[in-house]
């Protein structure tokens, strides 16, 4: 990481699945900009697609009508994402450990699990509106062979 | 995604390349496995070599042609993971579910 300046940028994005294409460049384009390692990005990119696409497919359920909010912050050595949808919320403690042996072979249910693993904080909270933001916090190394 | 696929005997090689992502990766994997089965290949091999990226769903999809594959009595194997899908394999545990090779001989030799 090589800079103290503050690094900002927010989408607005319909909720469609290659919309999270999108999400994905901005975001690499503010890694790029705050001089991240190729690896932190790699997990940052990671983390954030699971978030968009838990937005568009479980909290706005792929309704056109509804919104995916992104917002992206890069401060001194912090990364902050927020995703937010329109949708009716739910409660993350409801997901099953998808590493629990008797799940294992679900074919569904790791999303959450995986932006646990590759940020270190993620935090639910229901919007004025109903729906979900999730804010992904990471705070990056200074090594370049930085691992999950 | 990209994908190419060759049959060594009873065996079908699906080479993977790019994003296994929500919307379109994931949806091409479960077709390219029906056809290996309508194609009576039960053995499957993934190489994952050209593999730049695998969401959740992408890796949900692996899971279910696997438990597919394995209820007609066959076999999903994957081959040729870099370190970062080596990782997300590993977080979630599938590392115990899937058979995983570095070499394509002794994949094929272990079906």
């Amino acid at each position: 990481m090589s800079t103290n300046t503050k690094l900002n940028a927010s989408l607005v994005l319909a909720s469609r699945f290659e919309n999270i294409e999108v999400a994905e460049r901005a975001l690499v384009d503010l890694c790029q900009r705050a001089g991240c390692a190729s690896d932190e990005e790699y997990w940052l990119v990671t983390a954030l697609r699971e978030a968009v696409a838990n937005a568009v497919r479980h909290g706005n359920r792929q309704d056109p009508d509804r919104n995916v909010r992104v917002a992206y912050t890069i401060e001194n050595s912090t990364v902050t994402i927020r995703v937010e949808d329109e949708g009716e919320g739910f409660n993350p403690e409801d997901i099953p450990d998808p590493t629990d042996p008797e799940n294992l072979l679900r074919p569904s249910g790791r999303g959450i699990f995986y932006m646990r693993q590759f940020m270190n904080r993620v935090d639910f909270s229901p919007t004025p509106v109903g729906g979900t933001a999730v804010v992904m916090v990471k705070e990056l190394a200074s090594n370049d062979n930085d691992r999950p | 995604m990209k994908s190419n696929t060759r049959d060594i005997g009873d065996i079908r090689i699906i080479e993977l390349g790019g994003k296994i992502t929500i919307g379109s990766g994931d949806v091409k994997i479960r077709e390219l496995v029906s056809q290996a089965i309508d194609a009576d290949k039960n053995n499957i091999l993934f190489d994952l070599g050209g593999v730049t990226a695998i969401d959740s769903s992408g890796i949900g999809e692996m899971v279910a042609c696997y438990t597919t594959v394995t209820k007609r009595g066959g076999q999903l194997k994957l081959m040729h993971l870099s370190p970062k899908i080596n990782d997300i394999l590993q977080v979630t545990q599938l590392i115990t579910v899937f058979d995983v090779f570095d070499d394509e001989r002794e994949a094929l030799g272990s079906y």
